[in-house]
Protein backbone atom coordinates (compact mmCIF):
# COMPACT_ATOMS: atom_id res chain seq x y z
CA UNK A 1 0.00 0.00 0.00
CA UNK A 2 2.61 2.46 0.78
CA UNK A 3 4.18 2.20 -2.57
CA UNK A 4 0.89 3.88 -4.05
CA UNK A 5 1.08 7.15 -2.69
CA UNK A 6 2.08 9.15 -5.03
CA UNK A 7 2.50 12.51 -2.64
CA UNK A 8 5.88 13.58 -4.76
CA UNK A 9 6.07 11.83 -7.47
CA UNK A 10 6.03 12.56 -11.08
CA UNK A 11 4.10 11.70 -14.30
CA UNK A 12 6.19 12.28 -17.39
CA UNK A 13 4.56 13.88 -20.03
CA UNK A 14 4.93 17.00 -22.40
CA UNK A 15 1.95 19.05 -21.91
CA UNK A 16 1.78 22.96 -21.31
CA UNK A 17 1.85 22.23 -17.34
CA UNK A 18 4.91 20.35 -17.81
CA UNK A 19 6.79 22.90 -19.67
CA UNK A 20 6.28 25.58 -17.01
CA UNK A 21 8.92 26.74 -15.61
CA UNK A 22 9.13 25.10 -11.92
CA UNK A 23 9.46 28.44 -10.55
CA UNK A 24 6.10 29.35 -11.95
CA UNK A 25 4.59 26.54 -11.01
CA UNK A 26 5.96 27.12 -7.18
CA UNK A 27 4.69 30.24 -6.92
CA UNK A 28 1.63 29.71 -8.27
CA UNK A 29 1.11 26.37 -5.90
CA UNK A 30 1.61 28.95 -3.36
CA UNK A 31 -0.89 31.47 -4.31
CA UNK A 32 -3.62 28.72 -4.88
CA UNK A 33 -3.10 27.94 -1.26
CA UNK A 34 -2.99 31.20 -0.01
CA UNK A 35 -6.13 32.12 -2.41
CA UNK A 36 -8.05 28.46 -0.57
CA UNK A 37 -7.99 30.50 2.51
CA UNK A 38 -9.09 33.66 1.28
CA UNK A 39 -12.38 31.90 -0.04
CA UNK A 40 -15.19 32.32 2.91
CA UNK A 41 -17.67 31.15 0.84
CA UNK A 42 -19.02 28.54 -1.48
CA UNK A 43 -18.75 30.33 -4.90
CA UNK A 44 -15.09 31.10 -4.34
CA UNK A 45 -14.42 26.61 -3.77
CA UNK A 46 -16.65 26.22 -7.20
CA UNK A 47 -14.23 29.07 -9.28
CA UNK A 48 -10.96 27.15 -7.72
CA UNK A 49 -12.14 24.05 -7.79
CA UNK A 50 -13.19 24.71 -11.33
CA UNK A 51 -9.27 26.67 -12.33
CA UNK A 52 -8.01 23.41 -10.80
CA UNK A 53 -9.83 20.68 -13.24
CA UNK A 54 -8.70 23.09 -16.17
CA UNK A 55 -5.46 22.56 -15.11
CA UNK A 56 -5.18 19.39 -14.46
CA UNK A 57 -6.98 18.95 -17.90
CA UNK A 58 -4.45 20.64 -19.47
CA UNK A 59 -1.50 18.36 -17.81
CA UNK A 60 -3.17 15.33 -19.14
CA UNK A 61 -2.26 13.12 -15.86
CA UNK A 62 -5.33 10.81 -15.45
CA UNK A 63 -7.73 12.12 -12.98
CA UNK A 64 -7.59 7.82 -11.68
CA UNK A 65 -3.69 8.68 -11.43
CA UNK A 66 -4.14 11.32 -9.08
CA UNK A 67 -6.93 10.06 -6.58
CA UNK A 68 -4.94 6.58 -6.52
CA UNK A 69 -2.42 8.30 -4.68
CA UNK A 70 -4.35 10.18 -2.59
CA UNK A 71 -6.30 7.65 -1.16
CA UNK A 72 -4.22 7.32 2.40
CA UNK A 73 -4.44 11.45 2.62
CA UNK A 74 -8.37 11.06 2.23
CA UNK A 75 -8.89 9.12 5.13
CA UNK A 76 -7.32 11.66 7.61
CA UNK A 77 -9.75 13.95 5.57
CA UNK A 78 -12.55 11.82 6.50
CA UNK A 79 -11.24 11.99 9.98
CA UNK A 80 -11.41 15.94 10.27
CA UNK A 81 -14.49 16.05 8.44
CA UNK A 82 -16.02 13.61 11.57
CA UNK A 83 -14.25 15.54 14.48
CA UNK A 84 -16.13 19.47 12.70
CA UNK A 85 -18.73 18.13 12.12
CA UNK A 86 -19.53 16.87 16.10
CA UNK A 87 -17.58 18.89 17.68
CA UNK A 88 -18.99 22.47 17.12
CA UNK A 89 -21.57 23.68 18.79
CA UNK A 90 -25.08 25.51 17.44
CA UNK A 91 -28.44 24.95 16.04
CA UNK A 92 -29.30 21.25 16.76
CA UNK A 93 -29.93 19.68 13.22
CA UNK A 94 -29.87 15.97 14.51
CA UNK A 95 -29.28 14.36 17.67
CA UNK A 96 -28.82 10.87 18.84
CA UNK A 97 -27.53 9.77 22.43
CA UNK A 98 -24.35 11.68 22.78
CA UNK A 99 -24.02 12.45 18.74
CA UNK A 100 -25.43 16.12 17.89
CA UNK A 101 -25.00 17.07 14.68
CA UNK A 102 -25.17 21.11 14.54
CA UNK A 103 -25.84 23.49 11.27
CA UNK A 104 -22.11 24.91 12.13
CA UNK A 105 -20.60 22.10 12.32
CA UNK A 106 -21.75 20.53 9.20
CA UNK A 107 -21.20 23.83 7.29
CA UNK A 108 -17.72 24.30 9.15
CA UNK A 109 -17.35 20.44 8.30
CA UNK A 110 -17.71 20.41 4.92
CA UNK A 111 -15.99 23.65 4.16
CA UNK A 112 -12.59 22.21 6.00
CA UNK A 113 -12.59 19.24 3.67
CA UNK A 114 -13.53 20.77 0.41
CA UNK A 115 -10.31 22.99 1.66
CA UNK A 116 -8.15 19.98 2.14
CA UNK A 117 -8.92 17.85 -0.62
CA UNK A 118 -8.54 21.21 -3.55
CA UNK A 119 -5.73 21.87 -1.34
CA UNK A 120 -3.72 18.63 -1.12
CA UNK A 121 -4.29 18.00 -5.60
CA UNK A 122 -4.02 21.58 -6.01
CA UNK A 123 -0.14 20.85 -4.59
CA UNK A 124 0.31 17.25 -5.76
CA UNK A 125 -0.47 18.56 -9.30
CA UNK A 126 2.65 20.63 -8.79
CA UNK A 127 4.73 17.77 -7.92
CA UNK A 128 3.15 15.42 -10.47
CA UNK A 129 3.79 17.57 -13.69
CA UNK A 130 7.30 19.12 -12.61
CA UNK A 131 10.40 16.53 -12.46
CA UNK A 132 11.95 16.83 -8.89
CA UNK A 133 15.03 17.70 -10.03
CA UNK A 134 13.08 20.78 -11.73
CA UNK A 135 11.09 21.32 -8.59
CA UNK A 136 14.06 21.93 -6.59
CA UNK A 137 16.27 23.66 -8.93
CA UNK A 138 13.69 25.85 -9.39
CA UNK A 139 13.78 26.59 -5.57
CA UNK A 140 17.34 27.02 -4.98
CA UNK A 141 16.60 29.97 -7.48
CA UNK A 142 13.70 31.42 -6.06
CA UNK A 143 16.11 30.92 -2.53
CA UNK A 144 19.08 32.84 -3.96
CA UNK A 145 18.66 36.06 -2.17
CA UNK A 146 18.21 34.41 0.55
CA UNK A 147 21.86 33.23 -0.10
CA UNK A 148 23.34 36.86 0.78
CA UNK A 149 22.38 36.19 4.29
CA UNK A 150 23.80 33.34 4.39
CA UNK A 151 21.42 30.36 3.74
CA UNK A 152 23.06 27.56 2.08
CA UNK A 153 20.68 27.38 -0.85
CA UNK A 154 22.47 25.01 -2.98
CA UNK A 155 22.91 22.25 -0.31
CA UNK A 156 19.19 22.95 0.71
CA UNK A 157 18.14 22.00 -2.97
CA UNK A 158 20.57 18.96 -3.14
CA UNK A 159 19.30 17.69 0.42
CA UNK A 160 15.85 18.04 -0.79
CA UNK A 161 16.81 15.78 -4.47
CA UNK A 162 18.47 12.78 -2.50
CA UNK A 163 15.23 13.19 -0.43
CA UNK A 164 12.52 12.47 -3.14
CA UNK A 165 14.69 10.22 -4.65
CA UNK A 166 15.60 7.40 -1.58
CA UNK A 167 11.74 7.80 -0.63
CA UNK A 168 11.09 4.86 -2.54
CA UNK A 169 14.40 3.19 -1.74
CA UNK A 170 13.59 3.55 1.78
CA UNK A 171 10.03 2.26 1.90
CA UNK A 172 10.85 -1.00 -0.25
CA UNK A 173 13.63 -1.36 2.82
CA UNK A 174 11.05 -0.53 4.96
CA UNK A 175 9.04 -3.27 4.01
CA UNK A 176 11.96 -5.79 3.64
CA UNK A 177 12.61 -5.13 7.37
CA UNK A 178 9.13 -5.68 8.43
CA UNK A 179 8.71 -9.29 6.36
CA UNK A 180 12.13 -10.11 7.76
CA UNK A 181 10.72 -9.51 11.40
CA UNK A 182 7.22 -11.06 10.32
CA UNK A 183 8.99 -14.30 9.68
CA UNK A 184 10.57 -14.09 12.87
CA UNK A 185 7.56 -14.15 14.59
CA UNK A 186 6.94 -10.21 15.42
CA UNK A 187 3.47 -9.22 15.88
CA UNK A 188 2.51 -5.41 14.02
CA UNK A 189 -0.60 -5.88 14.42
CA UNK A 190 -2.23 -6.52 17.96
CA UNK A 191 -2.46 -4.65 21.07
CA UNK A 192 -3.29 -1.56 22.13
CA UNK A 193 -1.99 1.94 20.67
CA UNK A 194 1.32 1.89 23.32
CA UNK A 195 2.09 -1.92 22.57
CA UNK A 196 1.90 -1.31 18.68
CA UNK A 197 4.18 1.94 18.73
CA UNK A 198 6.81 -0.48 20.79
CA UNK A 199 6.90 -3.42 18.42
CA UNK A 200 7.72 -0.36 15.52
CA UNK A 201 11.28 -0.77 17.65
CA UNK A 202 12.79 -3.23 15.53
CA UNK A 203 11.42 -1.82 12.46
CA UNK A 204 12.72 1.59 13.17
CA UNK A 205 16.23 0.89 14.41
CA UNK A 206 17.41 -1.24 11.08
CA UNK A 207 15.87 1.52 9.09
CA UNK A 208 18.32 3.66 10.62
CA UNK A 209 21.35 1.95 10.26
CA UNK A 210 20.66 1.07 6.74
CA UNK A 211 20.19 4.73 5.77
CA UNK A 212 23.04 5.33 7.46
CA UNK A 213 24.73 2.39 5.51
CA UNK A 214 23.03 4.54 2.35
CA UNK A 215 24.33 8.03 2.96
CA UNK A 216 28.23 7.04 2.96
CA UNK A 217 27.57 4.79 -0.20
CA UNK A 218 25.98 7.21 -1.44
CA UNK A 219 28.66 9.75 -0.59
CA UNK A 220 31.38 8.07 -1.92
CA UNK A 221 29.58 7.62 -5.49
CA UNK A 222 29.13 11.64 -5.54
CA UNK A 223 32.63 12.06 -4.53
CA UNK A 224 33.97 9.58 -7.04
CA UNK A 225 31.76 11.55 -9.42
CA UNK A 226 33.83 14.98 -8.79
CA UNK A 227 30.51 16.31 -6.40
CA UNK A 228 32.56 19.26 -4.79
CA UNK A 229 29.71 21.46 -4.01
CA UNK A 230 27.47 23.87 -5.52
CA UNK A 231 30.48 26.12 -7.28
CA UNK A 232 31.12 25.63 -10.59
CA UNK A 233 28.68 23.60 -11.14
CA UNK A 234 26.41 23.81 -14.30
CA UNK A 235 22.92 22.00 -14.90
CA UNK A 236 21.76 20.26 -18.05
CA UNK A 237 18.30 21.66 -18.26
CA UNK A 238 18.55 25.14 -17.12
CA UNK A 239 15.13 27.14 -16.76
CA UNK A 240 13.98 29.77 -18.06
CA UNK A 241 10.59 31.79 -18.63
CA UNK A 242 8.78 31.25 -22.00
CA UNK A 243 5.90 32.70 -23.26
CA UNK A 244 3.63 29.83 -21.75
CA UNK A 245 5.24 31.47 -18.62
CA UNK A 246 3.71 34.84 -19.00
CA UNK A 247 0.49 33.65 -19.43
CA UNK A 248 0.49 31.28 -16.80
CA UNK A 249 1.31 34.66 -14.56
CA UNK A 250 -1.35 36.30 -15.98
CA UNK A 251 -4.16 33.95 -15.38
CA UNK A 252 -2.81 33.72 -12.15
CA UNK A 253 -3.11 37.67 -11.21
CA UNK A 254 -7.01 37.12 -12.94
CA UNK A 255 -7.71 34.15 -10.81
CA UNK A 256 -6.10 36.12 -7.56
CA UNK A 257 -9.12 38.97 -8.67
CA UNK A 258 -11.74 36.67 -9.16
CA UNK A 259 -11.35 34.91 -5.61
CA UNK A 260 -11.32 38.21 -3.52
CA UNK A 261 -14.10 39.51 -5.66
CA UNK A 262 -15.88 35.75 -4.96
CA UNK A 263 -16.18 37.20 -0.88
CA UNK A 264 -18.53 39.95 -1.83
CA UNK A 265 -21.36 37.71 -3.75
CA UNK A 266 -24.10 35.77 -1.63
CA UNK A 267 -23.12 32.60 -0.74
CA UNK A 268 -24.47 29.59 -2.49
CA UNK A 269 -26.36 28.09 0.55
CA UNK B 1 54.68 5.32 -18.04
CA UNK B 2 51.92 3.56 -17.64
CA UNK B 3 48.56 5.15 -16.78
CA UNK B 4 48.32 3.90 -13.53
CA UNK B 5 51.17 2.90 -11.24
CA UNK B 6 51.28 1.75 -7.41
CA UNK B 7 54.67 1.97 -5.72
CA UNK B 8 54.35 -0.10 -2.59
CA UNK B 9 51.23 0.84 -1.78
CA UNK B 10 49.97 0.46 1.91
CA UNK B 11 46.85 1.19 3.82
CA UNK B 12 46.69 1.45 7.21
CA UNK B 13 43.44 1.96 9.20
CA UNK B 14 43.39 3.18 12.62
CA UNK B 15 41.71 1.87 15.36
CA UNK B 16 39.78 4.49 17.76
CA UNK B 17 39.11 2.87 21.00
CA UNK B 18 36.50 4.21 23.17
CA UNK B 19 38.68 6.56 25.21
CA UNK B 20 39.57 8.08 22.03
CA UNK B 21 43.17 7.04 21.67
CA UNK B 22 44.29 5.47 18.72
CA UNK B 23 46.01 2.49 17.97
CA UNK B 24 47.27 0.83 14.69
CA UNK B 25 44.77 -1.65 13.10
CA UNK B 26 44.81 -4.19 10.31
CA UNK B 27 46.30 -3.29 7.06
CA UNK B 28 43.87 -3.88 4.30
CA UNK B 29 46.45 -3.32 1.80
CA UNK B 30 50.23 -4.61 2.17
CA UNK B 31 52.69 -3.13 -0.01
CA UNK B 32 50.79 -3.35 -3.86
CA UNK B 33 53.52 -2.81 -7.01
CA UNK B 34 51.02 -2.42 -9.98
CA UNK B 35 50.89 -0.86 -13.46
CA UNK B 36 48.04 -0.66 -15.85
CA UNK B 37 48.66 0.24 -19.32
CA UNK B 38 46.24 2.46 -20.76
CA UNK B 39 43.37 0.67 -23.06
CA UNK B 40 44.03 -2.83 -21.03
CA UNK B 41 41.54 -4.71 -19.34
CA UNK B 42 42.37 -6.29 -15.47
CA UNK B 43 40.44 -8.22 -13.35
CA UNK B 44 41.29 -8.25 -9.69
CA UNK B 45 40.05 -11.33 -7.63
CA UNK B 46 40.60 -12.53 -4.36
CA UNK B 47 38.51 -13.68 -1.07
CA UNK B 48 36.09 -11.30 1.33
CA UNK B 49 38.60 -9.05 3.16
CA UNK B 50 41.75 -9.42 0.60
CA UNK B 51 41.63 -5.74 0.27
CA UNK B 52 39.69 -5.66 -3.29
CA UNK B 53 37.70 -2.92 -3.20
CA UNK B 54 40.38 -0.49 -0.63
CA UNK B 55 42.56 -1.07 -3.45
CA UNK B 56 39.90 0.64 -5.89
CA UNK B 57 38.75 3.09 -3.75
CA UNK B 58 43.13 4.53 -3.58
CA UNK B 59 42.99 4.43 -7.58
CA UNK B 60 40.55 7.60 -7.58
CA UNK B 61 41.67 8.87 -4.29
CA UNK B 62 38.57 8.04 -1.87
CA UNK B 63 41.25 6.74 -0.09
CA UNK B 64 44.37 7.82 0.40
CA UNK B 65 47.45 5.71 1.03
CA UNK B 66 49.19 5.35 4.83
CA UNK B 67 52.46 4.89 2.83
CA UNK B 68 53.66 4.55 -0.74
CA UNK B 69 51.92 6.01 -4.20
CA UNK B 70 49.35 5.63 -6.41
CA UNK B 71 50.03 7.59 -9.59
CA UNK B 72 47.22 8.58 -12.24
CA UNK B 73 48.51 9.49 -15.41
CA UNK B 74 51.32 11.13 -13.72
CA UNK B 75 49.51 12.90 -11.39
CA UNK B 76 49.57 11.68 -7.66
CA UNK B 77 46.38 10.83 -5.47
CA UNK B 78 47.31 12.10 -2.11
CA UNK B 79 48.37 15.92 -3.50
CA UNK B 80 44.74 17.38 -3.19
CA UNK B 81 45.56 19.65 -5.90
CA UNK B 82 44.72 17.06 -8.39
CA UNK B 83 42.01 14.71 -7.00
CA UNK B 84 39.46 16.17 -9.40
CA UNK B 85 42.01 16.03 -12.43
CA UNK B 86 42.00 12.14 -11.12
CA UNK B 87 38.73 11.69 -10.54
CA UNK B 88 37.29 12.82 -14.21
CA UNK B 89 39.82 10.14 -15.47
CA UNK B 90 38.58 7.37 -13.39
CA UNK B 91 34.98 6.91 -13.36
CA UNK B 92 33.43 4.58 -10.56
CA UNK B 93 30.71 2.13 -10.32
CA UNK B 94 29.72 0.49 -7.18
CA UNK B 95 28.11 -2.59 -5.92
CA UNK B 96 25.02 -1.74 -5.01
CA UNK B 97 22.74 0.06 -7.86
CA UNK B 98 20.70 1.94 -5.36
CA UNK B 99 23.09 3.66 -3.38
CA UNK B 100 24.77 5.67 -6.29
CA UNK B 101 21.96 6.99 -7.58
CA UNK B 102 21.69 10.72 -7.20
CA UNK B 103 18.49 12.00 -8.83
CA UNK B 104 15.33 10.13 -9.06
CA UNK B 105 14.86 10.65 -12.68
CA UNK B 106 17.51 8.38 -15.03
CA UNK B 107 18.90 11.45 -17.33
CA UNK B 108 19.22 13.49 -14.73
CA UNK B 109 21.17 11.46 -12.77
CA UNK B 110 23.77 10.49 -15.84
CA UNK B 111 23.95 14.41 -15.81
CA UNK B 112 25.19 14.73 -12.08
CA UNK B 113 28.61 13.67 -13.50
CA UNK B 114 29.03 16.20 -16.15
CA UNK B 115 27.34 18.85 -14.16
CA UNK B 116 30.01 18.60 -11.46
CA UNK B 117 32.26 19.32 -14.31
CA UNK B 118 30.98 22.49 -15.00
CA UNK B 119 30.29 21.82 -19.18
CA UNK B 120 27.91 23.98 -20.56
CA UNK B 121 24.39 22.30 -21.04
CA UNK B 122 24.50 21.62 -25.05
CA UNK B 123 27.34 19.59 -24.35
CA UNK B 124 25.93 17.98 -21.49
CA UNK B 125 22.94 17.09 -23.00
CA UNK B 126 24.71 15.18 -26.01
CA UNK B 127 27.14 13.47 -23.26
CA UNK B 128 24.32 12.13 -21.67
CA UNK B 129 22.45 10.91 -24.47
CA UNK B 130 25.10 9.41 -26.18
CA UNK B 131 26.07 7.25 -22.93
CA UNK B 132 22.70 6.21 -22.19
CA UNK B 133 22.42 4.98 -25.90
CA UNK B 134 26.49 3.17 -25.28
CA UNK B 135 24.34 1.62 -22.34
CA UNK B 136 20.96 1.00 -24.11
CA UNK B 137 18.88 2.74 -22.04
CA UNK B 138 17.60 5.65 -24.04
CA UNK B 139 14.12 4.74 -24.16
CA UNK B 140 14.34 4.76 -20.52
CA UNK B 141 15.87 7.94 -19.85
CA UNK B 142 13.28 9.90 -18.39
CA UNK B 143 11.37 6.76 -16.12
CA UNK B 144 12.01 6.53 -12.20
CA UNK B 145 15.03 5.20 -11.36
CA UNK B 146 13.32 3.34 -8.92
CA UNK B 147 11.17 1.51 -11.64
CA UNK B 148 14.04 -0.27 -13.33
CA UNK B 149 15.37 -3.73 -12.21
CA UNK B 150 18.37 -3.92 -11.18
CA UNK B 151 20.66 -4.58 -14.09
CA UNK B 152 19.07 -1.55 -15.37
CA UNK B 153 20.27 0.44 -12.59
CA UNK B 154 23.61 -0.41 -12.55
CA UNK B 155 23.49 0.40 -16.58
CA UNK B 156 22.29 3.74 -15.29
CA UNK B 157 25.68 3.86 -13.30
CA UNK B 158 27.90 2.86 -15.76
CA UNK B 159 26.20 5.76 -17.94
CA UNK B 160 26.93 8.13 -15.49
CA UNK B 161 30.29 7.34 -15.43
CA UNK B 162 30.83 7.27 -18.79
CA UNK B 163 29.37 10.40 -19.41
CA UNK B 164 32.35 12.33 -17.68
CA UNK B 165 34.34 10.84 -20.60
CA UNK B 166 36.88 8.74 -18.56
CA UNK B 167 40.01 6.91 -19.61
CA UNK B 168 39.15 4.40 -17.40
CA UNK B 169 36.42 3.29 -15.20
CA UNK B 170 36.66 0.84 -12.11
CA UNK B 171 33.85 -1.62 -11.61
CA UNK B 172 33.66 -2.91 -7.83
CA UNK B 173 31.66 -5.82 -7.86
CA UNK B 174 29.30 -4.27 -10.22
CA UNK B 175 26.93 -7.79 -10.89
CA UNK B 176 27.35 -8.92 -7.33
CA UNK B 177 23.67 -7.72 -6.20
CA UNK B 178 22.29 -8.54 -9.98
CA UNK B 179 20.40 -11.76 -11.84
CA UNK B 180 22.42 -13.76 -14.00
CA UNK B 181 20.11 -11.89 -16.87
CA UNK B 182 21.47 -8.04 -15.28
CA UNK B 183 24.69 -9.60 -15.03
CA UNK B 184 25.01 -10.66 -18.44
CA UNK B 185 23.90 -7.37 -19.38
CA UNK B 186 26.54 -5.66 -17.89
CA UNK B 187 29.29 -7.67 -18.36
CA UNK B 188 28.52 -7.37 -22.19
CA UNK B 189 28.81 -3.24 -21.38
CA UNK B 190 32.26 -3.90 -19.91
CA UNK B 191 33.75 -5.79 -22.70
CA UNK B 192 32.18 -3.31 -24.81
CA UNK B 193 33.22 -0.22 -23.30
CA UNK B 194 37.56 -1.17 -22.88
CA UNK B 195 36.87 -2.15 -26.83
CA UNK B 196 36.28 1.42 -27.28
CA UNK B 197 39.49 2.34 -25.23
CA UNK B 198 38.14 2.76 -22.11
CA UNK B 199 41.28 1.07 -19.58
CA UNK B 200 39.16 -1.61 -17.20
CA UNK B 201 39.48 -2.30 -14.03
CA UNK B 202 36.66 -5.75 -12.89
CA UNK B 203 37.12 -6.00 -9.33
CA UNK B 204 34.87 -9.24 -9.18
CA UNK B 205 34.59 -12.75 -7.43
CA UNK B 206 32.85 -14.00 -10.27
CA UNK B 207 35.70 -16.83 -11.80
CA UNK B 208 34.05 -16.25 -15.32
CA UNK B 209 33.73 -12.51 -15.59
CA UNK B 210 37.95 -12.73 -14.48
CA UNK B 211 38.24 -14.96 -17.34
CA UNK B 212 37.38 -12.34 -19.93
CA UNK B 213 39.92 -10.10 -19.24
CA UNK B 214 43.58 -9.93 -20.55
CA UNK B 215 45.06 -9.93 -16.97
CA UNK B 216 44.30 -11.51 -13.51
CA UNK B 217 45.28 -9.80 -10.55
CA UNK B 218 44.89 -12.25 -7.12
CA UNK B 219 44.99 -10.39 -4.22
CA UNK B 220 45.51 -12.10 -0.67
CA UNK B 221 45.87 -10.71 2.79
CA UNK B 222 46.39 -7.34 1.06
CA UNK B 223 49.40 -8.66 -0.88
CA UNK B 224 49.24 -9.59 -4.90
CA UNK B 225 49.48 -13.20 -4.72
CA UNK B 226 49.87 -13.37 -8.98
CA UNK B 227 49.53 -11.07 -11.69
CA UNK B 228 49.27 -12.98 -15.07
CA UNK B 229 47.15 -14.08 -18.09
CA UNK B 230 43.88 -15.92 -17.09
CA UNK B 231 45.00 -18.89 -19.17
CA UNK B 232 47.93 -19.00 -17.09
CA UNK B 233 46.44 -18.31 -13.88
CA UNK B 234 43.73 -21.01 -14.39
CA UNK B 235 46.28 -23.32 -15.25
CA UNK B 236 48.06 -23.28 -11.67
CA UNK B 237 46.25 -25.52 -9.57
CA UNK B 238 48.07 -24.96 -6.60
CA UNK B 239 47.77 -21.36 -6.97
CA UNK B 240 44.04 -20.93 -7.21
CA UNK B 241 43.47 -23.37 -4.11
CA UNK B 242 45.77 -21.37 -2.17
CA UNK B 243 44.10 -17.89 -3.22
CA UNK B 244 41.15 -20.06 -1.38
CA UNK B 245 39.74 -19.53 -5.52
CA UNK B 246 37.06 -21.59 -7.62
CA UNK B 247 37.36 -22.21 -11.11
CA UNK B 248 35.19 -20.74 -13.86
CA UNK B 249 32.83 -23.94 -14.55
CA UNK B 250 34.36 -24.02 -17.91
CA UNK B 251 38.04 -24.56 -16.68
CA UNK B 252 37.16 -27.05 -14.33
CA UNK B 253 35.16 -28.67 -16.60
CA UNK B 254 38.35 -28.78 -18.51
CA UNK B 255 40.30 -29.66 -15.44
CA UNK B 256 37.79 -32.84 -14.85
CA UNK B 257 38.13 -34.05 -19.01
CA UNK B 258 42.14 -33.83 -18.56
CA UNK B 259 41.80 -31.51 -21.29
CA UNK B 260 44.20 -29.39 -22.91
CA UNK B 261 45.29 -25.74 -21.15
CA UNK B 262 44.57 -23.82 -23.95
CA UNK B 263 40.72 -24.09 -23.81
CA UNK B 264 39.84 -20.84 -22.52
CA UNK B 265 36.20 -20.10 -23.92
CA UNK B 266 33.22 -22.33 -24.92
CA UNK B 267 34.09 -22.26 -28.85
CA UNK B 268 37.19 -23.84 -28.05
CA UNK B 269 35.72 -26.10 -25.91
CA UNK B 270 33.24 -27.06 -28.65
CA UNK B 271 35.56 -27.42 -31.00
CA UNK B 272 37.82 -29.90 -28.72
CA UNK B 273 35.24 -32.21 -28.05
CA UNK B 274 34.08 -32.49 -31.52
CA UNK B 275 37.47 -33.10 -32.32
CA UNK B 276 37.34 -35.65 -29.49
CA UNK B 277 34.44 -37.35 -30.26
CA UNK B 278 36.06 -38.11 -33.94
Amino acid sequence: MIRDITLGQYYPGDSPVHRLDARTKIIGTLLYIIELFIVNNYWGFVIAAAALFAVIALSRVPVKFIFRGLSAVFIIIAFTFLLNLFMVDGRVLWHWKFLTITYEGLSRACFMAIRLVLLIIGSSMMTLTTKPIELTDGLEKLLKPFGLIGLPTHEIALMMTIALRFIPTLMEETDKIIKAQEARGADFESGNLLQRAKSLIPILIPLFISSFRIAQDLALAMEARCYHGGSGRTRMNEIHFGKGDVVAAILMVIFLAVIIASRFIPDLF
Amino acid sequence: MAFIEIRDLVVQFTRISEDGSETAGKKAIDGIDLDVEKGSFVAVIGMNGSGKSTLAKCLNGLIIPTSGKVLVDGMDTSDDSHIWDIRRRIGMVFQNPDNQIVSSIVEDDVAFGPENLGIPPEEIRERVDNALKEVGMYENRLKGAHMLSGGQKQRIAIAGAVAMKPQCIVFDEPTAMLDPKGRESVMRIIRQLNSEGITTILITHFMNEAAQADRIVVLGKGKVLADRTPDRLFSDMELIDRAGLELPPLIELREVLGLSDSIMTVEDMISELKKQCR
